[in-house]
């Protein structure tokens, strides 16, 4: 008797909700799940985004592979072909790249540790301390990274003399300098957030212990930052690596500029995508096992104190 | 001298912006009594205990500790004096998650008593005992059970050797099962003769083991009194209508 709905067929019935992903169908949810997962990462991240794929790469490579074949055709049977050449100037790009990491890595160094103590002060009680950090933080984070590196470039000597003793400042160590710089304000920002989300009980019953505040922010707090700083930190390195082709716009000789040099002097045009390809599939490699592995901790310290 | 009250609590006021949190609470502890506060969310219990030890600054009103007048240290070295006094046990225990629960135990004894680091070893692993957790020393906060990591706060709390314990709630984070655990601990503690003054909702255990009883409402004490009298027969009409809640 009742079996027949009260309402016209095709309405949902009373207090039918549909299942997460707008879908009414249990089959469908798992593909609804990805796509509202995705719609709420892009929501955050904001448009446009580029979604890439693992067969993207692939894709890209066999464009790359038939171009060169391409090219190659066109160019003379008479000239050694772009693979030979390319294999012939590697070591030294490997050497200009090589200082690229070199770089990196010192200016990662240098802005990790300053950014450490500029990130604590802007947390200081003292309100010019924290004044000044932050101005510091915000002007060094908002500033062109090609900026800071002309000014340091000009601003800073070339020789420095100290105690009697000259100590020459090449321009490689300047534009290091200059690279820490925001590397510095950004660490600063990450440090103050991570402090800052350390429950302030943490905070209360240290206090309560009578530690004080230096002996909090360094035994008790900082420690349980480490963890959470750890994907942005190594989010800032990837950043930074790709940035220190920069360099060579002020003068600095690394993987670019060793580019530009070998490309000038091979003379031929059709070199021109296949060596800027050849670095550009450097950095990939060297920044993309960097950027997985982020992922890859961000999920295991996702759930944690 | 012997008979001065260890804790004096003169009308003490605080206001958190607008919200005027305590409006003229004032009693007396004497030493080696277990003091019970009851009351409502709101009613500004933990307030006070923060003000007890010095946590929270107050805005009028007097309290003197022991020999300290806590609304006039000033100096690290006298609040640290003060802290070595009283301790403070937390409802959420706030352990120190990186390290071990005997680390957490030694922790302040080294860097602020400055005691030597063995002692100070061996005394946690004593307090421990006491707490009947000592198999538990290596284990992070993470890995021990809440009425564990609350047992391991109150060791953390006698590492400092105070006249006086403050506890805020400290059973309301657990369950029925480990609440019994934690309360067997505090206990024994008020055997001993430490004194101690506790924030609770565990009735049955405030008729036991109290020697007064108090009971705080919109930021005043409405009545107080010992237990046997201030169950049975509560004089106000609040304290009554906030018993047959519970009871």
């Amino acid at each position: 008797m009742n079996s027949a709905p009260g309402r016209p067929h095709g309405t949902a019935p009373q207090g039918w909700r549909p299942l997460p992903g707008g879908t009414d169908l249990p089959v469908l949810m798992p593909a609804a799940e990805r796509l509202v997962r995705r719609v709420e990462r892009e929501r955050l991240i904001g448009n446009p985004v580029l979604r890439l794929e693992p067969w993207h790469g692939g894709l890209l490579l066999l464009v790359f592979l038939c171009a060169a074949g391409y090219v190659q055709a066109q160019a003379g049977a008479d000239r050694p072909s772009i693979v030979d050449v390319i294999w012939r100037w590697t070591p030294l790009l490997a050497k200009g790249f090589a200082f690229n990491i070199a770089i990196s890595a010192l200016a990662m160094a240098i802005g990790t540790t300053f950014g450490i103590f500029l990130g604590l002060a802007q947390l200081s009680r003292a309100k010019p301390v924290a004044s000044t950090a932050w101005f510091a933080t915000h002007f060094f984070r908002n500033a062109p990274w090609l900026v800071l590196l002309f000014y340091c470039m000009f601003l800073l000597p070339f020789k420095v003399t100290l105690f009697g003793v000259t100590i020459p400042l090449p321009d490689w160590v300047k534009a290091t300098f200059g690279l820490s710089l925001p590397v510095m304000a950004n660490m600063s920002e990450i440090v103050r957030g991570a402090v800052q989300s350390i429950p302030s009980g943490q905070w209360e019953s240290a206090r309560s212990f009578a530690f004080t505040r230096r002996q909090t922010t360094w035994m008790i707090i900082l420690p349980q930052c480490t963890k959470r700083m750890l994907p942005p930190w190594m989010n800032l390195y990837s950043i930074l690596t790709v940035g220190t082709v920069l360099v060579s716009v002020v003068g600095v000789s690394e993987v670019m500029t060793l580019a530009g040099d070998a490309l000038a002097s091979e003379n031929r045009a059709d070199l021109l995508m296949p060596f800027y390809f050849y670095i550009l599939a450097w950095f990939f490699l060297y920044c993309y096992p960097i950027a997985r592995w982020t992922v890859y901790l961000e999920r295991k310290y996702a759930v944690d104190f | 001298m012997s008979d001065r009250p260890i804790v004096s609590v003169k009308d003490i006021r605080k206001s958190f912006g607008a919200v005027e949190v305590l409006k003229g609470v004032s009693f007396d502890v004497a030493k080696g009594e277990v003091v019970c506060i009851i009351g409502p969310s709101g009613s500004g219990k933990s307030t006070i205990l923060r003000c007890i030890n010095g946590l929270i600054p107050i805005d009028g009103g007097s309290i003197r500790v022991a020999d300290f007048q806590v609304e006039k240290l000033t100096a690290d070295r006298d609040v640290i004096a003060l802290r070595k006094e009283v301790s403070i046990v937390f409802q959420q225990y706030n352990l120190y998650p990186h390290k071990t629960a005997l680390a957490n135990i030694m922790m302040a004894p080294i860097h602020v008593l400055k005691e030597d680091p063995k002692e100070a070893e061996a005394r946690a692993v004593a307090l421990l005992a006491k707490v009947r957790l000592q198999d538990k020393a290596g284990s992070y906060p993470g890995e021990l059970s809440g009425g564990q990591q609350q047992r391991v706060a109150i060791a953390r709390a006698l590492a400092m050797r105070p006249e006086i314990i403050l506890f805020d709630e400290v059973t309301a984070a657990l369950d029925p099962e480990t609440v019994k655990e934690v309360l067997v601990t505090i206990r024994e503690l008020a055997d001993e003769g430490l004194t101690c003054i506790l924030v609770t909702h565990e009735m049955g255990f405030a008729r036991e083991v109290a020697d007064h009883m108090y009971f705080t409402d919109g930021g005043v004490i409405v009545e107080h009194g010992p237990p046997a009298e201030f169950f049975a027969r509560p004089k106000h009409e609040r304290t009554r209508a906030f018993l047959s809640q519970i009871l």
